[in-house]
């Protein structure tokens, strides 16, 4: 086949949460370069369940870039070489013939290994648990037009909505901070109308959540925002600043 | 306390003396400036700034912004060493739009520490210190001569320049990023700003020393 690869696959095995890893790699022959990442992971967890192996455990759900379930971190770089894109997004194409491809789990203290390349990110849920909402009281609901919102506060709420969860930015940071995941979540509401309300409250708790799980510092290094698949900006968390400092003095 | 007991808030604390010493560094280099154009009015500089209360009181307030921003630097990294886990990643690969300052600012501090200490035996333990005892000490631009007839410490400076420019062309716009004062415009703003700061006072610098070295002849052999 002339746009079919061979690669090696060098990757990070783990059998549980307590159980020290390491990595394996395995050959794969004629994969073609329209194959998507996971499913070239597909056809060798397939071959593995053939020979009578463990397969490899990763988490995918919507393989179409928006659930945030796909970690992966791909030589180098949370969910692969390309910019702006999930793991599922990611093809062959990307890789040339030969290559060793080095799979990782992301790595850090408040995402611990479940198996293999599967991480534990409850630490994300508990977050917004903590604070990701806009609590009102139920009714008859207004009118969508009753509350205007300006053209570019509706769009950068947009842009900060659209992450996804992943865990990219925290995979990608040297520290192990979340800040770019609670920035545009804190973004999202801090930017409308709905959330001012609750704006203060909200950005204590979720920051609070945040560092007590086990995040780490931000020091500014941007390879969060370079990383993260939905091109969040790193504006959003001068703006988490911005909204916590104002809430600590005014308290 | 909120400076103390949240990520932010301890960030603050390193941005809020960051940008202290950064200003300090600035009045440094035009001080200096001064001893260029004449060693006269340099001396007097010195005795200006010599045991006299409010040069005491700025020493106090000096030294309490640098040992803050050194203490919240070592809490900081090993804190967020623990927050990185205990496993490495095997391949790492530097984002095109991350600097390589922003990454090893702790590494580039130490360096800077180094200098610092070398820095304050050679200057302030032989002027204000010394003064402080009751001792009588000799014009500025007698100790100035002392260590600027060392050909050695040209490049020993130089290095200290060159890993404090690195060390303010991430944190000048580090700082107000966590100061929550940038947005999309001003965070390139901060950067270019903040470069051309560095660049500026470490020019300065680089400049003095090696005017100074020249005047006190230690590029004599």
């Amino acid at each position: 086949m002339d746009n079919a690869i061979n690669i090696k696959l060098r990757i990070w095995r783990q059998a549980g949460p307590k159980e020290k890893g390491g990595f394996v790699t395995y050959e794969l022959q004629d994969i073609p370069t329209d194959t998507s990442f996971l499913e070239t992971l597909d056809i060798l967890n397939e071959q593995l369940v053939e020979k009578g192996e463990e397969p490899i455990a990763f988490d995918h759900d919507c393989r179409e870039g928006i659930c945030g379930m796909c970690s992966l971190y791909i030589n180098g770089h949370p969910h692969g070489p390309a910019t702006g894109a999930t793991t599922c997004q990611l093809y062959m194409r990307r890789f040339h013939d030969g290559e060793t491809i080095t799979v990782e789990p992301w790595r850090s203290a408040a995402f611990p290994v479940i198996k293999d390349l599967m991480v534990d990110r409850n630490a994300f849920d508990k977050i917004q648990q903590a604070g990701g909402y806009v609590s009102f009281a139920t009714g008859g609901a207004q009118d969508a037009n009753a509350i205007p919102i300006s053209k570019v506060a509706a769009d950068e709420a947009m842009d900060s909505a659209s992450c996804i969860g992943c865990g990219a930015c925290v995979a990608a940071c040297k520290n192990g901070s979340a800040m770019l995941f609670v920035s545009a979540k804190v973004s999202q509401f801090a930017l409308l109308p709905q959330g001012k309300v609750e704006a203060k409250r909200r950005v204590k708790a979720m920051l609070a959540k945040m560092d007590e799980l086990g995040f780490g510092n931000c020091t500014n290094t941007g390879a969060c925002a370079a990383e993260c698949p939905k091109n969040i900006k790193l504006s959003n968390i001068a703006r988490l600043n911005r909204e916590f400092i104002g809430a600590k003095c005014s308290d | 306390m909120w400076l103390t007991n949240s990520s932010v808030g301890r960030k603050v604390v390193m941005s809020v003396t960051g940008l202290f010493l950064i200003l300090f560094l600035t009045f440094h280099a035009l001080m200096n400036l001064v001893g260029i154009i004449n060693l006269k009015w340099y001396d007097a500089v010195c005795e200006f700034l010599g045991a006299n209360w409010y040069a005491v009181l700025g020493t106090l307030i000096l030294a309490a912004g640098f040992a803050l921003h050194i203490i919240f630097a070592f809490w900081l990294t090993w804190q967020n060493r623990k927050a990185r886990g205990n496993d490495a990643y095997s391949v790492t690969k530097r984002p095109k739009t991350v600097e390589w300052a922003s990454q090893n600012m702790l590494v580039l501090g130490l360096i800077v520490l180094c200098f610092l200490v070398l820095h304050l035996f050679q200057f302030w333990a032989k002027m204000q210190v010394p003064e402080l005892m009751g001792k009588t000490v000799l014009a500025g631009s007698h100790y100035l001569g002392a260590v600027f007839s060392h050909i050695w410490v040209v490049p020993v400076y130089l290095i200290g320049f060159c890993a404090i420019w690195f060390h303010i062309t991430h944190g000048f716009w580090s700082a107000f990023q966590t100061l929550g004062t940038t947005n999309d415009k001003w965070i390139e703003r901060f950067k270019c700003i903040g470069w051309w700061w560095a660049t500026i006072v470490m020019l300065m610098f680089a400049a003095e020393v090696i005017y100074f070295a020249w005047y006190f002849d230690a590029f004599k052999f």
